[in-house]
């Protein structure tokens, strides 16, 4: 995980260097589907789109392993365990591999992740919920590596190479986890009245949050035009949602589980779900850091940052006795 | 106590090894001082997990009494678990993680090897698969040590510090006991006097290359193979056993 349709899009052309011509061109080639690589020409608006998007990304993954990591060392069997911790090592994997992406775009690891510990850069309002109980776990495999994919599967097609190629990787890791939530539920569902309780309970508390996690409304999405018009974007914020809701809803009926939204319906004409308005209240006060565990998550990384300065300024030492050596 | 009998405790003090320090290992997730290490703390833990299911469902089989990996991994009581003391020790800073994990893999990976070539098939195929992800354990944590004894003049403090307060639970290690010398006798399985040499030697070349001093061989705590525990235990396996002591018989 995780995009975010937060849409923030970076300030166009500062000094006015572009050319008509450099942007038309540019945007021919998008239109013409071709794949824009780290040396090519780009606006710089383009640019820092991508930069704030694809590090946004990358602080998830990161973020992300907490909450997870959370029932780590209490995970009720052996092969749960061993499967839980293999997927917070792909969110990891995810993590570096995203960076690495970003990097492309002329920007340091190291200046993403102070801007992250500085809480200037911002990451998937989902992993400021707390993880609860075991079923969270499935919860949390079941919707929001979910909500991740259909986020994410358009983004394999992103016109920027770097990051469509990455997501191409990660959309498969994120479908195998999804399966892996579900059947943690399906299994949670078939046992003892307590299990069921308490995977009706995860989902009561993860579903609107999943939901949010595809970004304002369009209506109060500003930047999604140029985001399409670059082809970085290709569906709206709530047409993905909804299809996430169209394939959700049976899924939880399948499980015996009931959606927490009195106004659920399927709509026999439109073929979709219908469903409840969004608090958009709490996603915007989750987004500006008022949410269950904004301070925890951060007080955690930033802990692990200082505790860990001392190391890597020993590898840094040790590198360069090394290269003194050698030379 | 019979040869086999014997060979099942011996199993499952493998196991419990495995699990004890994986369990270590993944209160340290999301805790790394960098990224790379935070990926290769999972991937090791992962593969100590995987070690001791292979372990306890040996273990299970050979009593043939009916417990699976999960039988034997939550549902013991503090003095049936048989870990070294030196694994269930905190994970401190990271110079103590490094420490910890040098001081045992470097063992480990000794008893392992011997274990390839002992006369219980089974073990010696779990052996086989384990010492190979050991013996990359144990490039990393000495690497590690290396980087963290002659790099800064604190790293170097902390490092020869970490050593001194461990090294207090490697005598452990090769003081063997009934079910040690049973497995050596009828199982051909390892001779803890040999490997205590070995150790020493592999011990003092990553100490030498990290430009620090081999602590001297003092007062040594032992009991974890007997199943005394130290007080950090209880709460590990507090954690662990949770779910299960909590909804018994739950499948999950
Ligand atoms: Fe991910
Ligand atoms: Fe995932």
């Amino acid at each position: 995980m995780y995009t975010q349709g937060l849409d923030q899009a970076g300030k166009s052309d500062p000094a006015g260097a572009e050319t008509k011509a450099q942007l038309d061109a540019f945007q021919a080639r998008v239109d013409a589907e071709e794949k824009i690589e780290a040396k090519d020409w780009m606006p710089e608006a383009y640019r820092r789109t991508l930069i704030r998007q694809i590090s946004q990304h990358a602080h998830s993954e990161i973020i992300g392993m907490q909450p997870e990591g959370n029932w780590l060392t209490r995970a009720p069997t052996l092969k749960r365990k061993a499967i839980l911790l293999a997927k917070v090592q792909d969110e990891a994997g995810h993590g570096l591999y995203l960076y690495g992406a970003a990097e492309t775009l002329g920007i340091s690891r190291d200046r993403m992740v102070a801007d992250l510990l500085s809480g200037k850069a911002k990451y998937s309002s989902i992993f400021n919920y707390p993880t609860l109980t075991w079923a969270d776990i499935g919860a949390i495999g079941w919707l929001v590596d979910g909500a991740a994919i259909m986020n994410q599967i358009p983004l394999c097609r992103c016109s920027y190479g770097p990051y469509s190629r990455a997501m191409v990787r990660i959309c498969k890791e994120e479908s195998f986890h999804q399966r892996q939530g579900y059947e943690i539920m399906l299994t949670l569902c078939r046992g003892t009245d307590e299990q069921k309780a308490m995977a009706q309970d995860a989902l009561n508390r993860f579903w609107w949050p999943s939901l949010m996690m595809f970004g304002p409304s369009d209506a109060a999405s500003k930047h999604s035009a140029q985001s399409m018009a670059w082809k970085i974007k290709r569906f709206s914020n709530d047409e993905l949602r909804q299809k996430f809701i169209d394939v959700t809803v049976p899924q939880a009926e399948y499980l015996g589980l009931k959606v927490p939204d009195d106004k659920l319906r399927f709509d026999e004409e439109t073929g979709h779900y219908e469903h409840s308005d969004i608090d958009w209240q709490e996603f915007f006060d989750v987004i500006a850091g008022n949410g269950p565990c904004n301070e925890q998550r951060m007080a955690k990384r930033r802990k692990a940052h200082d505790d860990g300065a001392w190391v890597r300024e020993a590898a840094r030492a040790h590198a360069a006795k090394r290269a003194k050596a050698a030379a | 106590m019979t040869p086999d009998a014997a060979l099942i405790r011996y199993v499952t003090r493998l196991g419990d090894n495995a699990l004890v320090l994986g369990q270590r290992m993944i209160e340290l997730v999301a805790a790394s001082p960098e990224l790379e290490e935070e990926l290769a703390n999972a991937n090791f833990a992962l593969d100590y997990i995987g070690q001791a299911r292979m372990l306890y469902t040996h273990a299970g089989e050979r009593e043939g009494q009916g417990r699976n990996e999960d039988d034997v991994a939550f549902l013991r009581a503090e003095h049936e678990y048989r870990n070294l003391l030196l694994v269930e020790q905190p994970n401190g800073h990271f110079g103590d993680s490094t420490v910890r994990a040098v001081l045992f893999e470097s063992f480990y990976v000794l008893l392992l090897d011997a274990l390839t070539r002992c006369d219980d098939e089974g073990l010696a195929g779990i052996a086989a698969r384990a010492v190979k992800e050991v013996r990359y354990h144990l490039k990393h944590s000495s690497q590690w040590l290396v980087r963290l004894g002659d790099g800064t003049e604190e790293s170097h403090v902390r490092a020869q510090q970490s050593l001194n307060d461990l090294w207090r639970f490697t005598g452990e290690m090769f003081a063997d006991d009934e079910v040690d010398r049973i497995v050596r006798d009828e199982f051909d399985g390892p001779d803890l006097n040999v490997i205590a040499g070995q150790w020493r030697q592999a011990v003092a070349a990553i100490v030498g290359a990290a430009t620090l001093e081999m602590p001297a061989d003092g007062w040594m705590a032992s009991g974890g193979k007997s199943g005394r525990h130290t007080e950090h235990f209880g709460y590990l396996l507090a954690d662990l056993q949770y779910m299960q002591r909590v909804y018994p018989g739950a499948a999950w």
